[in-house]
């Protein structure tokens, strides 16, 4: 299984029926490919939709049904539209249940840092603000390490998306939470050890006595 | 209301105006409105949109034609050209969480000053801005955003100015058609008073001021 399939599938056993959640793009997005057909998720798309369905098959797209990329979806039975300020109401509100989020850093305290790279990538916070300071719960979906270098830091060096530190991150390599303020280790992979967690992570990490591993 | 041609209606806005423009990335933008900007030239433009789209698309054109000296926006990676023009300053650039953004364009149409909102609080786009706090929690002062002009595009609109919706295509046309001096409307379709049932309007009739002719 790749990495960015190991998140997906880790992070939707953390959905429950009946919340809100939204996904941003990239790994967050696989997500709604992996929730059980039983469980009863509402995804928000947040251009105005709750109730984002499947992308359309060859010829079906409509050009006013779209996700936040501006691509083709579909939208389900018991689907709603609403404006901009009733999208971001939801959102900053704290109506929205769970939100998905990639991730360029998180540090020991759980602050995130995925919107811009000074000098390098500057293309704006979207809504990633808003999601950060208002979603009842933020999980970070990200690969553990890129060309080589940790994600986990003990201190992020990129500007924060919020002073409001995430609820969970979750990696190829491992889930980790922050009970107390502090980075803990809460489940491994499939195949990865404790050791392995901890030799590719810059942060500390609380190691508690049990670390099970993640099902997926 | 009045119903103009789009020649007319773009020839009202002068060159290096504020203008806002409905849509998220090109769904739900006024195409027609654009590309009459783009062949009359209005240049020097204070942009307020929540994306640049991308190259061909909705306010996009804008950005191809290099029409723009300013934008405020949420977002602009998707559109390289838009990212040039800012890191060779040829744009100025102001770059806004999207919902202070729409809150900020609410306010300006509502007759507020501004909102507190928690969004930002403690990052970069704190710097400047006042910070209160209300029941021991911190947020910042954003202030109001209005426009000389705002574009909107709607799905249907009667011969009144009344407008409705379609889906995603709805974002923040009916915020910006409360925020500008001219509101400036295309729609899908025009069709007879009594057709948008009462409960159906979005944007009543008397916010808007011209009302683009099909054909």
């Amino acid at each position: 299984m790749d990495a960015q399939t190991i998140i997906a599938r880790r992070v939707a056993r953390e959905l429950r029926s009946g919340d809100l959640v939204n996904l941003g793009i990239g790994i967050p997005t696989l997500v709604a490919n992996y929730v059980p057909a039983d469980l009863k998720v509402f995804f928000q798309s947040e251009n105005g939709l709750i109730g984002t369905g499947p992308i359309p098959e060859q010829g079906m797209a409509h050009p006013t049904l779209t996700d936040a990329g501006g691509r083709p979806i579909s939208a389900l039975p018991g689907a709603s539209t609403f404006d901009s300020a009733m999208s971001f109401g939801l959102i900053r509100g704290g109506h929205v249940d769970v939100t998905v989020l990639g991730g360029l850093q998180v540090d020991a305290e759980g602050h995130l840092a995925n919107w811009m790279i000074p000098g390098k990538m500057v293309p704006g916070m979207g809504g990633a603000m808003d999601l950060v300071s208002g979603a009842k719960r933020v999980i970070v979906a990200m690969q553990h390490a890129a060309k080589g270098k940790s994600k986990i830091v003990p201190r992020c060096s990129l500007p924060l998306t919020s002073v409001r530190p995430v609820n969970l991150v979750v990696t190829d390599m491992a889930v980790i939470g922050f009970p107390d303020g502090r980075a803990t280790l809460l489940e491994t992979a499939p195949g990865v050890g404790i050791g392995e967690v901890m030799a590719v992570t810059e942060a500390e990490l609380v190691v508690p006595d049990n670390v099970p591993e993640m099902r997926i | 209301m009045k119903a103009v041609s789009v020649e007319e209606a773009v020839a009202m806005i002068p060159a290096g105006a504020s203008v806002m423009v409905g849509g998220f990335m090109g769904v739900g933008t006024p195409e027609r409105l654009l590309d009459e900007v783009t062949r009359q030239r209005k240049s020097g433009l204070s942009l307020i949109c929540n994306d640049a789209a991308t190259p061909g698309k909705g306010v996009g054109k804008l950005f191809d034609a290099a029409l723009v000296a300013r934008l405020t926006a949420t977002h602009i990676g998707l559109n390289p050209k838009a990212q040039q023009q800012m890191l060779a300053n040829q744009i100025d650039v102001d770059l806004v969480p999207q919902g202070t953004f729409v809150e900020r364009i609410r306010a300006g149409g509502c007759g507020l000053g501004g909102v507190l909102t928690p969004t930002g609080v403690g990052t970069l786009v704190a710097e400047g801005k006042r910070q209160i706090e209300v029941d021991g929690r911190p947020f910042l002062l954003e202030t109001a955003l209005r426009a000389q002009f705002a574009l909107v595009h709607a799905f249907l609109a009667d011969y009144l100015g009344n407008l409705s919706y379609a889906l995603t295509s709805r974002n923040f046309n009916p915020i910006m058609a409360m925020a500008a001096d001219t509101v400036i409307v295309t729609a899908e379709h025009i069709v007879p008073v009594g057709v948008i049932a009462p409960d159906h309007v979005v944007t009543p009739a008397p916010l808007v001021d011209y009302l683009i002719t099909n054909g």
